[in-house]
């Protein structure tokens, strides 16, 4: 006869998958990146030769120009690519929502499909679209050059997109953008359908036209879902790794150009071998995060009525 | 007389529709070039003008990835560890999911705001010392490193809990209590069975994540050999000489299992991956 689990003990067994990884692959590492920052150590010395160097790490981030240009990039990037994406985001999922009936689902399947696949097939699909003298992008340009009306918008001559400095962040937020706005788009459609019908047809009534619906009634309810998808826009850009790693081929591109910080403190710890360097730096990547989340949270937090 | 008031009024939706109809095709259309490139040599890539439709180049292109990467073997790991993440993740994350939405316990609620919080811990803040963990536990170049850590995941947990707490009613546990089922029994004859859309939904955003995940392999995969597929892909690149064709190939049959898990579960796949943020 086997021994029975008592009711109590039960959620406790449940929950130890989550505590056990948890403490081994969430906490620890967290304190352990804290303590490596104030310590100067490369990884092939071994663990012995860590010294303790107090804030030696972060005096030396602070007064380092890669790591300001790098921060100065990622900002870049979390702007550029970020902005557009809710720009265009909630006008369409207005649009998809009030028009499509039928070929709803595959439009909004065509424009979620970007962000389910695997930013490195996409970012070497891209990579040879960005060829200069061959690729596409430029080849699109050219022709649309010709076309009477859109000379003044589009370059004569083919763009060096990955290799030169000024080109590189907007090739980056391109890929971007094109990855993320299905996913936002997806996100304010759930928002407005939570929006009652009613009020709609109460604005027809009073003599609102599409327009003064859209800005009065739809606009101000979907304010919490763009709080939401800002902050997540905000988070997830300052992270940004994958995109501009593959773009540049690992190495931050022409003047490190498209250098964001994830990459940098990769770079510092598996490239240049300085482990408590990496750490102080994902530290102030952290701080740096929190406070431009908490910067967003001012800015987009619905209020109470009171306030 | 209305013919001409309604005129523009039509006129502004047709050019709304046309837009949004031009938008979903260019984001497609650098999945088909993908393909189209996948079935060309390198020189018909770089070619003026670039090919726009499929050639005949497909076999020579994987010809070439086979020889200069392991490619088999990388989509061999990637399926493996893709497949135990998914089998791992579903069994932790329904145990937590199921002892948050069916139990009272004490630190239940300290514990559901850790599990929350964990999800906005930046990724990055880890990278370098689970680098170390694995290395002091030798779980370099060992598959396990990429599918154990993140098996109980907060956001799987989260939604194995709203979908227990709406689908699954407490009396129908007490009821299997009363009739003397024993607690491992509850869970694996009443409760998984109950929870199969959802571990449906979330068994596919793991495999997906997993498949694609980038940073993790790059980090614990030293060695060619035990690459997954997007770090073998990424290990064609190089400044000179990429062979593109054969990159693109490579790309096409790392992105297909993708695009026909999309066409087949987009809705559920969509609202899956939205969850978190509508409730």
């Amino acid at each position: 006869m086997t021994p029975r689990l008592s009711p109590a003990a039960v959620p406790y067994v449940l929950l130890s998958p989550f505590v056990v990884l948890f403490l081994v692959f969430g906490v620890f590492p967290l304190c352990f990146s804290f303590y490596l920052a104030f310590q100067s150590w490369e990884p092939t010395a071994g663990l012995s030769a860590m010294k303790f160097v107090g804030l030696d790490n972060f005096a030396f981030a602070i007064t380092d120009e890669w790591f300001w240009k790098s921060l100065k990039n990622t900002v870049w990037l979390a702007m550029v690519s970020g902005i557009p994406q809710h720009l265009v985001a909630i006008p369409l999922a207005y649009f998809i929502h009030t028009s499509f009936k039928r070929s709803r689902n595959m439009v909004i399947g065509a424009y979620f499909l970007p962000y389910i696949t695997s930013t490195v097939a996409i970012a070497m699909m891209f990579s040879t679209l960005f060829s200069t003298d061959y690729g596409l992008i430029n080849q699109a340009l050219l022709a649309m050059h010709q076309l009477p009306g859109l000379a003044w918008i589009t370059p004569a001559q083919p763009v060096d997109w990955l290799g030169q400095a000024e080109n590189v962040k907007p090739a980056i937020s391109l890929v971007v953008f094109w990855r993320y706005v299905g996913f936002n788009t997806v996100l304010y459609l759930a928002a407005l359908q939570t929006i009652p019908a009613d009020i709609y047809e109460a604005a027809t009534m009073d003599g609102a036209g599409r327009w003064q619906q859209f800005w009065f009634i739809t606009l101000p309810s979907l304010q919490p879902m763009i709080y939401f998808g800002v902050t997540l826009s905000v988070v997830g850009g300052l992270q940004l790794f994958e995109e501009p790693f593959i773009l540049t081929g690992g190495r931050g591109g022409t003047d490190q150009s498209g250098m964001t910080t994830a990459m940098y403190m990769y770079r510092t710890a598996f490239e240049f071998n300085d482990f408590g360097g990496a750490s102080a730096l994902s530290w102030l990547l952290f701080v740096f995060v929190a406070l431009l989340t908490w910067l967003t949270n001012r800015a987009f937090k619905p209020r109470g009525p009171s306030a | 007389m209305s013919s001409a008031t309604s005129a523009p009024s039509q006129l502004a939706p047709r050019a709304a529709y046309a837009m949004v109809a031009l938008g979903a095709v260019v984001m497609l259309l650098p999945f088909y070039f993908m393909f189209v490139f996948a079935s060309h040599s390198r020189t018909e890539i770089f070619n003026l003008p670039p090919p726009l439709f499929f050639g005949d180049s497909f076999m020579a292109n994987m010809e070439i990835l086979t020889t200069k990467i392991p490619f088999w073997r990388s989509l061999g790991w990637s399926l493996y560890v893709g497949l135990a993440s998914t089998a791992l993740t579903l069994l932790f994350c329904s145990m937590g999911g199921y002892a948050f939405a069916m139990f009272d316990f004490r630190f239940k609620q300290p514990l559901f705001t850790l599990v929350m919080g964990t999800m906005l811990l930046p990724s990055f803040l880890g990278m370098i010392p689970s680098f170390m963990i694995m290395d002091a536990f030798g779980w370099i170049d060992q598959p396990r490193a990429l599918y154990i850590p993140g098996a109980a995941s907060a956001f799987g947990i989260f939604m194995m809990r709203q979908f227990i707490t709406s689908a699954i009613p407490r009396e129908l546990i007490e009821a299997a209590r009363m009739d003397g089922c024993g607690e491992l029994g509850i869970y694996w004859r009443i409760v998984v069975p109950l929870l199969k859309p959802a571990m449906g939904t979330l068994g596919l955003i793991t495999f997906i994540a997993s498949w694609n995940n980038f940073i993790g392999p790059l980090i614990v995969m030293r060695s060619p050999e035990m690459y997954t597929l997007p770090l073998a892909l990424r290990s064609m690149q190089s400044p000179v000489n990429t062979e593109w064709g054969a990159v693109m190939a490579g790309s096409a049959i790392a992105t297909l299992p993708l695009l026909v898990l999309f066409a087949i579960s987009s809705r559920r796949l969509i609202d899956g991956l939205t969850a978190g943020a509508v409730k």
